[in-house]
């Protein structure tokens, strides 16, 4: 690959931990700059800890370090925290959350964007993120469109879409997914419990799959 | 947060009766409910910093708790509550945490916006 930009664009600390970290982690090894932007804190996140040492009020604090520390272990050296409120990206307006990115996007000139794939990605923030992504890409002139890989994993998106045509092995570098996931520790705990516990549920998380979006549908 | 318990938590919402405060009301089930049950209905409410009023306010149940705020017009409920906190602000922190430690609901009451 060149060593041009990756641009990641999720809603949520921890949305980059499940899908994508361990790409992030290999292109980071090559030298290849990550910008992560984050949209929200996680600020409505209904796991406090386990055992419990979050409230309402002070989990955004929590998952603003757990964010900072995770995206040090995936070798991001650009983390921009966008200051948009969980559960409401839906109900902004999809136009100006676009025209935030198309910025971005102007400034780093980058090879790759990375989001969620809009209507197959479950929660309404990852759905309305991957829309304004899309959105976004759609406003430059397709000679300017950088590639769109998208997450997703609603129950029928292999049906809609077929399987995801880019499969990546992140197998050499699964400890240190694993240490970024268990970075966003009010989140993750019961989960990096289980799979210390049980070692072949970390099977799922070796291989990272990707829709490229195509712009002429 | 530490467990609720009647005389501890009654006179700490009765410090913010008839005054103009805020209120953070929200429930939730959480945004992969229906992805993980298909048959489930996923359904929840927030609302922050909503300005109001009440004249009496109630914590009633054995636990898991109910508090109830009458205001001049109207009122606000919230049922499943089991934790409380006064943090560091002064404001009062209800949650209700269910078995697994997940929020269910949560009711703050606060003399500034949050």
């Amino acid at each position: 690959m060149n060593k041009k930009p990756i641009l990641v664009i999720f809603p949520h600390p921890d949305d980059e931990s499940f899908g994508v970290a361990g790409s992030l982690i290999q292109w980071s090894n090559q030298g290849i700059p990550v910008t992560y932007l984050c949209l929200t804190l996680g600020e409505m996140g209904r796991n406090m800890g386990s055992p419990i040492f979050a409230t309402r009020e002070t989990l955004p604090m929590h998952r603003k370090q757990e964010l900072q520390e995770a995206s040090r272990l995936a070798g991001i050296k650009d983390l921009r925290m966008m200051g948009y409120h969980d559960k409401t990206i839906e109900f902004e307006d999809k136009d100006a959350l676009a025209d935030v990115f198309i910025h971005v996007i102007h400034e780093l000139n980058p090879q790759l964007v990375i989001t969620f794939y809009p209507g197959y990605s479950v929660h309404p923030d990852h759905d309305a993120c991957g829309a304004a992504v899309v959105r976004a890409l759609e406003k430059l002139p397709s000679q300017d469109r950088p590639l769109l890989h998208c997450v997703g994993f609603s129950h029928n998106i292999v049906d809609d879409l077929g399987k995801p045509d880019v499969i990546r092995d992140v197998s050499d570098v699964i400890d240190q997914k694993l240490a970024v996931l268990a970075a966003h520790t009010s989140q993750t705990a019961p989960i990096i419990k289980e799979l210390k516990q049980n070692p072949s549920l970390q099977e799922r998380f070796k291989t990272e799959e990707f829709w490229t979006y195509s712009f002429d549908q | 947060m530490k467990p609720i318990e009647q005389h501890l938590v009654q006179p700490l919402i009765d410090t913010f009766k008839n005054k103009q405060i805020y209120v953070h009301l929200e429930t939730t089930n959480g945004a992969y409910a229906t992805h993980t049950d298909q048959t489930f209905h996923s359904a929840g409410a927030f609302i922050r910093n909503a300005q109001v009023e009440f004249s009496q306010g109630k914590l009633t149940g054995e636990g898991p708790f109910r508090v109830g705020l009458k205001m001049e017009l109207g009122w606000i409920y919230a049922e499943g509550l089991t934790d409380f906190e006064i943090d560091e602000k002064g404001r009062l922190l209800l949650a209700g945490h269910n078995r697994e430690g997940k929020l269910a609901i949560a009711l703050e009451l606060s003399e500034h916006p949050f």
